[in-house]
């Protein structure tokens, strides 16, 4: 059963129609605003808590509940409402749909979202490379404020509310909550120490909360459909409707707006095309984005994309970001790329991940080549788990578990991969004994 | 409190500690690079990972806050194994250049490899090399050793108040540096040395001089600004190679000024190293015999009244209590330690002293500073004033040069003068802000007090003083800030000509100088019979007749009275080069000479004495906090003030002294940081 | 930029930089968005204004070491801290670049979908041996960059601001050329794809309530 077209949010995904305010209220978006607002911030904290609605940044932390974690009075310090709209996980690109043909499901989301946590300003974060997206952003943003939707006296609510676009400058690691802080702030992208947490000491010091774009950008239609409609769709404790980005070796790669825990192999074949030259042409998919661990085409054939599912075969629904693989794809090389990126977006502040990072690159340029030894699958694997888990963000753990979904399901391929070097070459230069280091 | 178990050991810490913290108050030591207790936390390095009770992952325990009933673990399989991790990383790019490098033997790298380094190596890739940078004359980099600790960039903007370094690109391409190639500007660079883990920054002076183990490491006071900063003079073979500061929290911290660091080669040039008489108009090499002898024939049967003396800013307390009691015993009260003509009142210690204590300004909560740039006169003081300022709600106004970067923001009221006269009648806006405070505080720099109307001076600031609330019975909010070690020492002395009497040293029939190294010679007469003893001399020296040469500070076992009126003690490092002696000695022998032998004749006597003259002495590093009970003034007011502008004394923090004008490095950094016009106008 | 210089030194910088008026216009609009003593935040839409002044002047988008003491001039920021945002962050080039910057995207995405093809058009029609490379004719860089996060149109290039997806080696070598001939050809899918629908039509969204 897949979603029909009268339940889905993003009903302008593929720009077919105009963003433009008119249009957008024509679709729906800010019906009633107003009214929503008047019944109260704790009124809308439940009704996100009802839906289920879990963050579509990668994490997937019930989104009430991070918003209960505000104060609820103000202390004399401002609240803050900042928007992640630094879309960079490879295989993801969910966000600039909403923002450049939906953009009034998040101005509105951002607005409902301010009064939940008391924010009366709020920062939308996107990523610099989004420069014509950020552009139509800040249209709709005017198109707001000239209709007096956002600014003093919000839809005649009585809450003002101010909302401003800010553009990173290339840097994935500003996707870290705490890092686009301090991007916000001015700094170098270079995550914050916790505790404290944003809500507690966030954006200038005061709470503050940050929400992936899609997560606020569902919530109007939360509250006005209601908790027990989005609810409805997944399975509990994965609710809701998810934009994925389906990619790669597919025939028709998309982005499409489905129910939470559709069968991966549903999905692709009933929106994408199916896998190039056919399912079982199928090798592994990425499934979340490129921080999830790989799965093979046996786990593919009946997982289901939520949360739980994929967390039971040691891989997560990230951000959605389906990448396929059939079985021309050099599995070595697409991993060895992802250890690439991580390398080159580390920040450098901790040293697992700015020393490991790009040992671990290095290796997998050698088990690309096969110039390695069998033992050293093990001296990279060890390597990724010192990485993993002793460092100040999840850079690092996203980082080698592709790493590790690679040995996990494909370690014969790597092995291989090195025999036959051998074979074509002879042993790579030997290990010479080393004094230690 | 929060009762936290370490290891098993039950520890109650404040709440808010970290528990690096209270694994240190559970007698754990805990690995660490990037963590400094003095600079903010960065928790970057990871070595300081332990393992918490229900936590998933280890937890950077630097960063990590106390909770009650936490229990803590630092030696379990999965510390070892993080740490070991960390280590691993560490290391796999770090060269392995231990023994050509610098740090060899007091790194910390290599001390916590011994503990979590593994004894081969499993990186086959190639290692990183990064290109070394430019910091200045003090500090040579070797950048690929660096591990980016970031301790250095937040040394320089957080306690040092230069923002000046930073760490550029990102990821394992992260490197520290100026960007701009530039020297820093800091008087406290030397610090960066002491807080690199590792030996990415290191004392370019010492450079392949030494390893730590061949040094012979002995206690000391630096004397070449008031601060009075406790340090370690590490020598071998007799020779000076290099100074580091020592903890001392009511002084220095763990801070030094470059200056006082790296001056010492100036204790090898230009030395003063046996005794010279002049014959024929000329000064020839002498024995200490020819050159008592010398002395004795001139002086016998002078009236007392006929002879003076006169002590420079770096002579010991020993030494300048045995000058003074041999003037007594020839008869004379013409004595003088104001070379530079401050006007300082000795009546009362709380007009001279730093009453607030260095310690004390972190507890002050308004400043007023006159005529003082404490920046290049006590870099150290300075740096805990930035230290309070840093911490809000501390206004600080300041009468001198407009302009000056203090290191920290401050509210200018005026050049001179003027401004003074409107704070000490009342008038000036500023005197609200003082009077707003619980705890408000001045200083008043020597150097305003170097003026003709320096009494006036030192009148008006302390009546700002007491008409603003800066002196009540529990705070002392007056301060005087001296400019070199030796100069409290000498008015705790009295070393002063008797109340009302004549101050200048002119139209005697000889003249005793001892360490005067500044001192105009132009002012001694012709015909005035001219004893100098001292260590470098400088032009004063070449105007004496006879030359007694005696020990710098790194060469006695000597006592030094800082700015805020503290005793301290320094020992002898190394023995005075040639026949020179240490200055006590030298005036005990003269005066046996002289027929007026004094009455001691080993340390313990001369400290005796000492204590004697002045009870402070009795009680060396001991400090009582006082307050101010008695507001009146010095004698005179200020009606002669005038509206002149305050000039600062030190123009030339490089070379501010005779061991510094000495030293090659220091004229290296002047060559350096004074602009050519400054540079010409300071020599 | 692929590497940025270790030191401003490396390369010969101009000595003066001031904000034109149009720069200062924008300068005005930006400061606007952060509360009062927080200016420090316009860092990077500031650095942004130089590196477009840049190109509008000189025809080269690139941030000159001296414009960085003006924007910590401006921002009230020591100039290092200026000089770390713009060395951390990817796209300010620290030197100068040529006319078009032609960003391959060579992220696993795209690269399962050919973007080792879109490197080699470039090469070969813009005239470079690889990454980090000008054209002699100052036409065009070439840079390797991460995942664009345009991936169900990949592979992607990105010349300056603007994305051009669903590329293969010949329409990448008809893009350049049309470069170079001075068009600019409409951004987005080069086989007239809508956005991130699927080739041949979206299968979903045909029933839009409202539309």
């Amino acid at each position: 059963m897949a979603l029909s077209d009268k339940d889905r949010i993003f009903t302008n995904l593929y720009g077919l129609h105009d963003w433009r305010l008119p249009a957008a209220r024509r679709r729906g978006n800010w019906d009633g605003t107003k009214a929503l607002i008047e019944k109260g911030r704790d009124w809308i904290i439940e009704e996100v808590k009802n839906s289920g609605l879990r963050g579509r940044g990668g994490a997937g932390f019930p989104t009430g509940m991070k918003w209960s974690f505000m104060p609820k009075q103000s202390d004399g310090r401002p609240h803050y409402l900042v928007v992640n709209a630094d879309e960079s996980e490879p295989g993801t690109c969910k966000d600039r749909d909403i923002i450049r043909h939906d953009p009034h499901t998040l101005i509105e989301g951002c607005l409902l979202a301010g009064v939940a946590m008391g924010a009366h300003t709020g920062y939308i974060y996107i990523r610099g490379e989004y420069y014509n997206e950020h552009l139509v952003l800040q249209a709709a943003i005017d198109e707001a404020y000239a209709a007096g939707l956002i600014g003093p006296n919000a839809c005649g609510s009585g809450w003002d509310f101010d909302l401003y676009v800010h553009r990173g400058a290339g840097a994935y690691i500003c996707g870290e909550e705490t890092a686009l802080i301090e991007s916000l702030e001015g700094k170098k992208g270079m995550p914050r120490l916790k505790p404290p947490f944003p809500a507690a000491v966030g954006l200038y010091g005061c709470p503050t909360t940050v929400n992936n774009v899609e997560t606020i950008a569902v919530v109007p239609t939360i509250l006005r459909r209601g908790a027990a409609w989005f609810a409805s769709f997944g399975r509990p404790k994965n609710s809701g409707t998810k934009i994925f980005c389906i990619q790669g070796h597919v025939n028709k790669p998309c982005n499409v707006e489905e129910e939470m825990s559709i069968p991966l192999r549903e999905l692709i074949e009933r929106h994408a095309g199916g896998v190039r030259g056919g399912w079982d042409n199928l090798l592994a998919v990425i499934p979340g984005g490129s921080s999830t661990p790989l799965i093979p085409k046996e786990v593919c054939d009946t997982v289901l994309m939520d949360f739980d599912a994929l967390r039971e075969h040691k891989t997560g629904l990230g951000t959605a970001g389906v990448i396929v693989m059939d079985k021309s794809t050099d599995l070595i090389k697409a991993i060895a790329r992802l250890s690439h990126f991580y390398k080159h977006e580390s920040c450098g502040q901790c040293t697992p991940c700015r020393e490991g990072m790009g040992w671990v690159m290095r290796m997998m340029d050698r088990m690309v080549e096969g110039r390695a030894e069998i033992e050293e699958i093990d001296v990279l694997e060890d390597v990724t788990r010192r990485i993993e888990g002793h460092t100040i963000c999840a850079l690092a753990d996203g980082g080698v578990w592709p790493v590790q979904g690679l040995i996990r399901h494909f370690r014969p391929l790597m092995e291989e991969r090195i025999a036959e070097y051998k074979r074509r070459l002879g042993s790579p230069t030997p290990t010479l004994p080393m004094a230690a280091e | 409190m929060a009762k936290v178990t370490v290891d098993g050991i039950e520890v109650e810490v404040p709440n808010g500690v970290s528990v690096l913290q209270a694994c240190e108050a559970a007698g754990k030591e805990i690995p660490r690079f990037c963590y400094h207790e003095r600079l903010s936390v960065a928790g970057n390095c990871r070595m300081c990972l332990v393992e918490v009770e229900k936590a998933p992952k280890p937890i950077a325990s630097c960063a990590y806050p106390v909770a009650d009933g936490m229990k803590v673990f630092t030696d379990s399989e999965m510390v070892r194994k993080a740490r070991r991790g960390v280590m691993e990383f560490l290391l796999i790019n770090h060269p392995l250049d231990c023994p050509i490098c610098d740090q060899g033997g007091e790194c910390d790298l290599q001390d916590q490899a011994m503990a979590y380094g593994m004894d081969h190596s499993r990186y086959r890739e190639a290692k990183r090399a990064v290109k070394d940078k430019y910091m200045g004359p003090l500090i040579k980099t070797i950048m690929t050793r660096c591990i980016q600790c970031t301790r250095c960039v937040r040394f320089a903007a957080e306690v040092a108040g230069v923002p000046e370094l930073g760490a550029t690109n990102r990821g394992e391409n992260m490197e520290i540096t100026t960007y701009v190639e530039k020297a820093l500007t800091s008087e406290l660079s030397g610090n960066l040395i002491d807080i690199c883990p590792v030996g990415a920054l290191t004392s370019r002076p010492y450079a392949f001089v030494s390893r730590p183990w061949e040094l012979r490491k002995t206690d000391s006071i630096d004397v070449l600004d008031a601060t009075g900063t406790n340090i370690r003079v590490d020598t071998r073979s007799g020779e000076v190679l290099r100074i580091l500061p020592r903890t001392n929290d009511a002084v220095n911290e763990e801070w030094m000024a470059d200056r006082g660091r790296f001056s010492f080669d100036g204790l090898k040039r230009r030395r003063l190293d046996r005794p010279w008489v002049r014959k024929d108009g000329r000064l020839q090499p002498a024995s200490w015999a020819e050159a008592f002898g010398a002395i004795a024939a001139r002086l016998k049967g002078l009236p007392g009244d006929r002879i003076g003396a006169v002590v420079g800013d770096l002579v010991d307390a020993e030494a300048i209590v045995a000058l003074k009691d041999l003037m007594t015993a020839l008869g004379s009260r013409n004595l003088e330690c104001r070379t530079d003509g401050a006007a300082i009142d000795t009546s009362r210690p709380d007009f001279y002293r730093f009453n607030t204590t260095i310690a004390g300004i972190e507890e002050a909560d308004a400043l007023l500073i006159i005529g003082s740039n404490p920046r290049q006169e006590a870099p150290v003081l300075n740096a805990r004033i930035r230290k309070r300022a840093t911490a809000g709600n501390f206004p600080i106004g300041f009468v001198g040069p407009r302009g000056l970067d203090l290191t920290y923001a401050h509210d200018w009221l005026g050049e001179g003068g003027a401004t003074l006269r409107a704070l000490a009648d009342g008038s000036h806006r500023f005197c609200e802000v003082l009077r707003a405070a619980k705890r408000p505080m001045l200083i008043l720099g020597r150097g305003a007090l170097a003026r003709p109307d320096g009494a006036a001076v030192l009148a008006a600031a302390w009546q700002v003083a007491a008409q603003n609330g800066l002196l009540k019975p529990d705070w002392h909010g007056f301060n005087l800030l001296h400019l070199f070690g030796g100069q409290v020492g000498a008015l705790e002395l009295g070393f002063v000509p008797p109340a009302g009497g004549e101050r200048l040293m002119t139209g005697l029939d000889a003249l005793w100088l001892l360490g005067t190294d500044g001192f105009d010679a132009a002012r001694i007469p012709d015909g005035t019979f001219v004893i100098y003893q001292g260590h470098h001399g400088e032009t004063a020296a070449a105007r004496a007749d006879v030359i007694l040469p005696g020990a710098a500070y790194t060469e006695k076992d000597a006592t030094w009275v800082n700015t805020e009126g503290r005793v301290q003690r320094g020992r002898l490092a190394v023995y005075p080069p040639g026949e020179a002696r240490e200055d006590w000695k030298i005036l005990r022998a003269a005066s046996e000479f002289l027929g007026k032998r004094l009455p001691y004749d080993d340390l313990e006597g001369v400290r005796a004495r000492l204590a004697e003259v002045n009870p402070i002495f009795a009680n060396p590093g001991h400090l009582e906090r006082r307050g101010c009970t008695d507001t009146s003034g010095p004698a005179g007011g200020f009606a002669a003030l005038s509206d002149a502008p305050f000039v600062l004394p030190i123009t030339n923090y490089w070379q501010a002294d005779v061991i510094s004008r000495a030293s090659e490095t220091m004229a290296e950094c002047a060559r350096t940081y004074l602009a050519p016009q400054a540079r010409i106008a300071a020599e | 930029m692929s590497a940025d210089p270790s030191t401003a030194n490396e390369i010969p910088q101009p000595t003066h930089f001031a904000f034109d008026a149009e720069s200062e216009a924008a300068i005005e609009k930006i400061v606007k968005r952060y509360p009062p003593g927080k200016q420090a935040s316009a860092v990077i839409p500031v650095l942004y204004v130089v590196q477009r002044q840049m190109q509008r002047q000189t025809g080269i988008a690139w941030v000159p070491r001296v414009a960085m003491d003006v924007v910590a001039a401006r921002l009230n920021m020591a100039p290092i801290r200026v000089y770390e945002v713009a060395t951390f962050y990817f796209m300010f080039n620290l030197k100068p670049i040529g006319k078009f910057h032609l960003q391959v995207c060579g992220t696993t995405p795209c690269w399962l979908r050919g973007s080792d093809e879109v490197f080699r058009a470039c090469k070969d029609a813009a005239g470079v041996h690889g990454y980090g490379e000008t054209s002699a004719d100052g036409l065009f860089t070439l840079s390797e960059v991460e995942c664009l996060g345009a991936c169900v149109n990949a592979p992607v290039l990105a010349v300056d601001d603007d994305y051009y997806e669903d590329l293969d080696y010949e329409s990448t070598v008809r893009l350049i050329e049309a470069l170079k001939r001075g068009e600019r050809p409409k951004p987005g899918s080069v086989i007239g794809r809508q956005a991130s629908a699927p080739v041949g039509g979206p299968l979903v969204l045909t029933d839009v309530p409202g539309e």
